[in-house]
């Protein structure tokens, strides 16, 4: 069989998982904070207005949603292979789309801010 | 004597239960799911900062809810459970030899939770937890 | 030496007579430090003679005693019966085809195998009159634990990815490319990135690590497995992406 092209859904993976793997805890718990009612300063409209306003900003956030939003994906794409799910192109494509949408949405609504 | 060797099938959607280290495969493979709903909760959450103080404002008084605590706690723990598997594994795709020696593995991870540590903590720190 | 009466229950097929396999339990007075190959003699020996498995060093070097015990790949002479509580279910290594009791076919193994070109494929031809391939102990290391496999297919037995999808090459092939590719005398990776990087080759694997959890030789497949994802992946930028990039 030829080479795969796997390493186009492979490598964005990684990269998403190290993204995920560090900073997807903390953002969780700055929510989780502010679901208890103790909205943290920086999550304030100025404050995150003001970050998502800044050029940094916009590429921090897009990095981690977008790559975030991939990794996701790309194991859930396997994780239905292992249940069982066989119609893997049918799950690869619902997935990969869904988190493309995702992401330009985020760059949409950044470029808004 | 002929040879009719016997195929065993592989069980497609059961075949997990079968020794504890599938399951605990299954789940970190599954932390995918709750990571996953919570970026789309993050895609929301630009939608509304975007869309003006008053929205952003709603979202957050949305988000304290039972369900969401709830949501919150399962994306948390999915979260952690991703970050402590996926530091664990960094040790095995990037072996670092010196010399005639490798850095134990141990050491390669164990860097990987001290800076997810200081960064978790300046992260806090910026968003004015303490 | 004290003795216990051991109880397993054993997987039996005989491809002459029968069409599924059934178990079989047998009772055997085994010393109190033998391994479960040592209770499968002794039924041989004492009990039924039809009893069919393979073995042979009894020291866990030559890889032959692969079996399911307890639902779990291990080396029927580095399994002692004193770790087992109750009747202990023994069966042919899991994802290969029986040919006769707990005797596997492994010729899907051997053929994947040959596949990844295990030898040396020199970097420069030299011919014997200049002397020998030199490398430091450096260069040693960065190999030596992935030449340890010895081809028992533990490995095998314990990947579901390959339970799920047969024509994955599989943990131990591909670790012995990948034991190739770091030796300093080899120059053969990109004929062996036409089977390695491939669907069936590393992109198969999701990283269970059950292969490197039941390796009875600590060659920790997974480990070579990652590795060459990562290189594949480099190799398919330089590629695709690189103007004038070529593997």
């Amino acid at each position: 069989m030829a080479k795969s092209h796997k390493p186009v859904v492979w490598f964005p993976f990684a990269a998403g998982g190290t993204v995920i793997a560090f900073f997807i805890p903390v953002i969780v718990f700055l929510t989780f904070l502010a679901a208890l009612g103790h909205v943290p300063a920086g999550l304030s409209y100025e404050r995150m207005h003001a970050f998502a306003g800044s050029g940094l900003g916009k590429l921090i956030i897009f990095g981690v949603v977008s790559l975030s939003l991939w990794s996701s994906a790309h194991r859930l794409r396997c994780t239905c292979f292992d249940f069982g799910l066989r119609a893997d192109t049918l799950a690869a494509t619902v997935l990969y789309i869904g988190a493309i949408v995702g992401s330009l949405l985020s760059a949409v609504y950044l470029l808004q801010i | 004597m002929s040879r009719r060797p016997l195929v065993r099938e592989c069980p497609p959607t059961t075949w997990y239960f079968r020794q504890p280290r599938y399951l605990r495969y299954m789940s970190r493979e599954i932390t995918s799911i709750f990571v996953g709903a919570y970026c789309v909760l993050l895609v929301v959450a630009l939608q509304r900062l975007a869309a003006g103080p008053a929205a952003w404002e709603a979202f957050l008084l949305g988000l304290r809810s039972a369900d969401s605590i709830v949501f919150h706690l399962l994306a948390l723990a999915a979260a952690s459970y991703h970050a402590a598997t996926w530091f664990n594994a960094t040790q095995k795709a990037m072996p670092v030899q010196i010399g005639e020696d490798f850095v134990p593995g141990n050491l390669i991870s164990g860097a990987h939770y001290v800076a997810w540590a200081v960064l978790s903590v300046v992260i806090l720190y910026l968003a004015g937890v303490f | 030496m004290k003795e216990r009466l051991v109880q397993l229950e054993v997987l039996r097929y005989n491809p002459d007579i029968d069409t599924e396999a059934r178990f079989q339990r047998y009772e055997v007075v085994c010393q109190e430090e033998w391994v479960v190959l040592d209770a499968l003699n002794k039924i041989k020996a004492d009990i039924d003679p039809t009893l069919n498995f393979r073995w042979s060093c009894h020291m866990a070097v030559c890889g032959s005693c692969g079996m399911m015990i307890n639902g779990e790949p291990k080396l029927s002479c580095h399994a002692f019966l004193r770790a087992y509580e109750g009747v202990i279910r023994v069966e042919p290594l899991a994802h290969f085809p029986i040919e006769r009791d707990l005797v596997t076919a492994p010729d899907d193994f051997m053929e994947k195998l040959k596949r990844v070109k295990p030898y040396i494929i020199p970097k420069e031809e030299k011919p014997i009159s200049e002397g020998e391939y030199k490398q430091t102990p450096a260069q040693l290391m960065k190999f030596r634990q992935y030449s340890m496999c010895i081809n028992c297919m533990l490995c095998y037995a314990a990947c579901p990815e390959y339970g799920l999808e047969p024509e994955f090459i599989g943990p131990a092939a591909l670790t012995m490319a990948h034991r190739y590719n770091q030796d300093s005398r080899d120059g053969g990776r990109k004929e062996r990135q036409e089977v390695v990087a491939t669907h069936e080759g590393v992109w198969t694997c999701t990283f269970v690590g059950a292969c490197s959890e039941v390796c009875p030789a600590h060659v920790d497949p997974a480990s070579a497995l990652q590795q060459m994802k990562i290189t594949s992946s480099i190799d398919w930028i330089v590629e695709h992406l690189i103007p004038g990039g070529k593997s």
